[in-house]
């Protein structure tokens, strides 16, 4: 059978995430309120359920393994045989996590890192074989539990891949060679009412051999009292083959609490316990091959009432076996292809609500009456329906960006995604800094692009540790000033504009503005006379080598600093402020814009060129003056724009192309910042602003250097847009090389 | 863009082991498009043709090789546009009505990826099976080996097969390195 | 072709059953607790349905024997999907009326053996 599992994985994956992701809130919560909600910890024992019973038929064995575990111990809880403390809490969440790195790697094809989940287990194994902590369950539950676990690794390796249907164990028995068994079995009336039909359990006994089957009907009620649902016949089956008594069993597996069975081997090589039957059964068995069908009496019902009905099957045999079986060859192909189809859309998939697919097929349908209404307008067109055409083309726009809109919003997640891993991590902090904190989160459903949501993910957790590490106060510092023990952290999400404003706010101890500034004039950051705004003051802390920590700690110092965590949301195309005051505490603000799909763009003309310059970046356009203009160290050119000396680059020189203009008296410049470096684009011509989709280069050519993207405009041609930190990289690499040749 | 042109007919010279029929969906071994560049004749897997469209001005890409022309809009997808008479060095790039781009795509492991190359014109489609395709001569030629799969005889004149996966790839070869 | 209904609160868990049944040319239709498939089956028939027994909402157990009050439904056969380590749950399901179980993790040949098999 040709099912490739692999087309599974993905989904797997994604519902494993979100599965962790559910058990870690139901943990947190747990944690925090003190109580084992029974629906709580269902919720989280599903969770962990789905996720093996999933590895389980896709073949993860390191997953299965952990997660039984898990499983084990939440099971325990689930019965009220254990509770959960904050030490099994911790080890759960742990836990999480490790399996998070185990997806990860199964996700990359990696192989999986079992050094985390080898002590996870090891700790697992230990809490587990302790008596649990509600006492009086105590002596049975732990052995029962020790016995589950010491038995569990062979109990998986037979349970979880079974290799076909004689996994059962049956190889241990006298293999191969025909015998015959003799089946009695006896239904109980009301066996029909679960489904199961007798005559299913013969068809899969045929299957193993040649079957006779002989219905007793003497117990059947008179006619009148016949009940439809009632089964009143019991049967004699004999078996011919080389079958083992747990095949037959397994046949009966389903109604082995509902009838009586009575299993027994007649042929010659029946077991020693049956020694003295030997004899008697020989006869059969050469009456048999005899060829004479006569049944065999064996069991002990005789024929009493009615003649014995004697069904044979034997023909049928082979036709419900071979029927489904060639299907599947049929469809084989199919299969296959659907996987290939679906593994090279790999690369994430976004789920999309409902509401949001039904907006945007309300707006094709607007677009198509709009589209309809236009074309029979152009049709039979004369001048008196000038404005009818132009209400038309007004609404088509309309439509258009509605559209626009609304396909943007599909990329568009709840940023409750980033916010969700908040409680985790402070319950983390606060127990590695002994610091009260209480989190609180707004605005979770805030909507934010997905790409952008992915990266602003690390940043903001640097951001979060760094109000808890820096910010809050240890606990009696705290009630020293008055204050709450506890601490609080305020987290935000609010679309203002076009943008979407994330806030971190915490009620500590403030930023000291004379503290950061000494610290920046001792570290050379400032020189010694300069004076500085406040806000200029606290944009010092995102400066390069900066740290206000007297000592790098384990939480905020992790090898990225504040500087980092700017840069990452420049390049987001956002900002961040920072707002304090001392003992209130601090609000970190960051700006971002709501995707990275769509950029407002400034387009400027170099020669017969057009690019796009991204509006963010651009501090200001001006012309030039030529006595600001500066030649220094040879060929660099630099323009005084207040107190900074900004470079020229001129772009034709960047790019090689033609400019009609290559005097700098009078040209235009467009200043822009990139990663806190100016540069000014010596460009010919300033043309429209406008909103443009950004378009991949790379994905049909390469990586060009200076550019970002392309775009279409509105008459069809291709833009590029300028990658303006690209550009000042190169035009500094260029001023280095000429440095350095003319040095040479 | 109408942009399939009459262009002088290979096939039509002579017949010799095999022809060049025009068209023909219904038949064995692979078909080729094939088209000129100068005097030479060139085909590409047919299968990996998107299609043929007439030639219009790419934007330029800065800082790109010589044969590298731009970048178009088709159909809302950024496409870059490369010249094969500069790629292989065959003669001076004209620019005129008959002058075409062969949209060619391919399936990479992740996506694919398409480019369009200028060529002077297409000629026809040609049937071979893989036991007509002759490996090239080893020496000789402005055109890398690396691009050519074989050499098709036809009639009198020879048909270089060129390697689609190759030709795709040659924006990230070394000649693009400053 | 057997029209099949498959409950299951994990998606891609219903996937793969139902990836694997639609390749021997069954109909499927999915429903991701007891509650939404109760709805589901009251509406058309199904010659056989395939349950996970913990679901949020209404579990297994419950849609099973909701499904046996339902005149259509009486003899359909309906297997639970069960792990190794719930043999009670088992015999709870059979006496709720399920027909037989499918142990969980199971191979997509094991899997396409017993639901012929109760198809007949």
């Amino acid at each position: 059978m040709t099912i490739d599992l692999k087309q599974f994985y993905q989904v797997f994956f994604e519902e494993s995430y979100e599965g962790l992701d559910v058990m870690e809130q139901g943990l947190l919560e747990i944690s925090k309120s003190g109580t084992d909600d029974p629906e709580l910890i269902n919720t989280i024992f599903r969770s962990a359920h789905s996720i093996k019973g999933g590895a389980g038929t896709l073949g993860f064995p390191e997953i299965v393994s952990f997660t039984h575990v898990l499983e084990t111990l939440l099971d325990e809880v689930r019965d009220g045989a254990r509770s959960l403390t904050n030490e099994s809490i911790d080890l759960l969440l742990k836990s999480c996590d490790a399996l998070r790195d185990m997806f990860q790697s199964l996700e990359q094809e990696q192989p999986i890192d079992d050094t985390v989940s080898k002590e996870l287990l090891a700790a697992f194994e230990q809490m587990l074989s302790q008596p649990s902590a509600t006492g009086e369950t105590a002596a049975g539950e732990a052995a029962g539990s020790d016995a589950g676990l010491s038995s569990q690794d062979s109990a998986l390796e037979q349970t979880f891949f079974p290799t076909g249907d004689a996994a059962d164990g049956s190889a241990g028995s006298d293999a191969g060679g025909d015998k015959i068994w003799l089946i009695g079995f006896k239904p109980e009336p009301q066996i029909l009412l679960t489904g199961n039909e007798p005559l299913r359990i013969f068809r899969e006994l045929e299957e193993l051999g040649s079957l006779d089957v002989e219905a007793n009907v003497e117990v059947v009620p008179a006619f009148d009292q016949i009940s439809v649902d009632e089964c009143f016949v019991s049967w004699t089956l004999r078996l011919d083959g080389s079958v083992d008594r747990d095949d037959i069993e397994s046949a009966f597996d389903w109604v082995m609490d509902e009838c009586e069975l009575n299993i027994e081997r007649v042929d010659a090589h029946a077991t020693s316990d049956d020694a003295s039957a030997n004899e008697s059964a020989e006869i059969e068995v050469t009456a048999a091959s005899d060829g004479t069908d006569e049944p065999t009496p064996a069991v002990a019902e005789p024929q009493a009432a009615p003649e014995p009905a004697t069904v044979s099957v034997a023909e049928a045999p082979a036709a419900p076996a071979a029927k489904p079986s060639g299907t599947l060859a049929a469809k084989a192909p199919a299969a296959k292809s659907e996987s290939g189809g679906m593994s090279s859309s790999a690369g994430g998939s976004i789920r999309v609500g409902i509401d949001k697919v039904d907006n945007l097929i309300n707006l094709v349908g607007e677009l198509v009456i709009t589209q309809s209404m236009l074309s029979e307008l152009g049709n039979n067109f004369d001048m008196d329906k000038l404005e009818r055409l132009a209400n038309g083309l007004e609404q088509l726009q309309q439509n258009t960006r509605e559209l626009q809109e609304s396909v943007m919003r599909i990329r568009m997640l709840p940023i409750s995604f980033t916010f969700n891993r908040f409680p985790r991590m402070i319950r983390d902090l606060s127990m590695k800094t002994g610091k009260k904190v209480d989190l609180v989160l707004s605005g979770e459903q805030t909507e934010l692009d997905k790409t952008v949501m992915e990266q602003i993910g690390d940043p903001l957790v640097h951001l979060v540790r760094n109000a808890i590490d820096h910010g809050l106060e240890m606990p009696e510092e705290r009630a020293a000033a008055g204050k709450d023990e506890t601490g609080k952290i305020q987290l935000n999400a609010e679309h203002r504009g076009g943008n979407i404003v994330i806030e971190i706010t915490d009620d500590g101890r403030g930023i000291d503005p004379d503290k950061i500034l000494a610290k920046a004039r001792e570290k050379g950051l400032v020189a010694p006379e300069q004076e500085l705004t406040v806000p200029e003051i606290y944009d010092l802390i995102f400066e390069p080598g900066f740290s206000t920590a007297a000592s790098v700690s384990d939480i905020s110092g992790r090898g990225v600093g504040m500087d980092v965590v700017r840069r990452n949301i420049k390049s987001l195309g956002g900002r961040i402020e920072i707002e304090s005051e001392l003992g209130k505490g601090s609000t970190i603000r960051v700006h971002l814009p709501l995707t990275l799909a769509i950029l407002d763009g400034q387009l400027v003309r170099v020669g017969k060129e057009v690019f796009i310059i991204p509006l963010v970046a651009i501090v200001e356009s001006l012309q030039i003056k030529a006595e600001l203009v500066n030649r220094v160290s040879g060929n660099m050119v630099l323009y005084r724009l207040r107190e900074d000396n900004v470079p020229i680059v001129p772009i034709y020189k960047e790019f090689n192309i033609e400019a009609d203009n290559q005097e700098l008296e009078n040209a235009l410049l467009v200043v822009v910042e990139g990663d806190g470096n100016k540069i000014g684009l010596l460009v010919d011509d300033l043309l429209a602003q406008q909103q443009v989709v950004i378009k991949s280069l790379e994905s049909n050519y390469r990586r060009v250097e200076g550019i970002s993207g392309a775009t279409i405009l509105g008459d069809g041609s291709v833009s590029l847009i300028l990658d303006i930190q690209g550009l000042i990289t190169r035009a500094s690499r260029n001023r280095r090389k000429s440095h350095s040749s003319r040095a040479a | 863009m109408n942009a399939l042109v009459e262009v002088p007919d290979v096939a039509s010279k002579d017949h010799g082991d095999l022809s060049l029929e025009g068209i023909d969906f219904i038949s064995d071994g692979d078909q080729y498009l094939t088209f000129c560049l100068e005097h030479e004749h060139y085909g590409v897997d047919i299968l990996s043709v998107t299609e043929i469209r007439g030639w219009e001005a790419p934007t330029l890409i800065p800082n790109s090789p010589e044969h590298v022309c731009g970048v178009i809009n088709l159909r809302g997808v950024i496409v870059p546009i490369l010249d094969l008479r500069l790629k292989f060095q065959i003669g001076e790039p004209v620019y005129n009505p008959t002058t075409v781009v062969i949209v060619l795509t391919v399936k990479t492991e992740r996506d694919h990826c398409t480019m369009g190359f200028v060529v002077d014109a297409v000629s026809d489609v040609l049937n071979a099976e893989a036991q007509d395709i002759k490996p090239a001569p080893s020496f000789g030629g402005m055109v890398d080996g690396r691009y050519i799969q074989g050499l098709v005889n036809v009639g009198s004149d020879v048909v270089t097969i060129l390697n689609v996966e190759q030709l795709l790839s040659l924006t990230e070869e070394e000649d693009f390195d400053e | 072709m057997a029209r099949i209904l498959i409950v299951d609160d994990s998606a891609s868990m219903r996937n793969m059953v139902a990836a694997t049944l639609q390749s021997a040319g069954h109909q499927i239709k999915d429903a991701a607790d007891g509650q939404q498939a109760f709805g589901v089956a009251k509406g058309e028939s199904f010659d056989a349905v395939i349950t996970d027994l913990n679901m949020p909402v209404m579990n297994g157990i419950e849609l099973v024997r909701n499904l046996r009050t339902l005149p259509n439904y009486k003899y359909t056969p309906i297997l639970l999907l069960t792990t190794e380590s719930s043999m009670d749950k088992k015999s709870e399901g059979k006496s709720a009326g399920a027909t037989g179980w499918l142990v969980k993790p199971f191979n997509p040949e094991k899997l396409l053996a017993t639901v012929n098999k109760v198809l007949g």
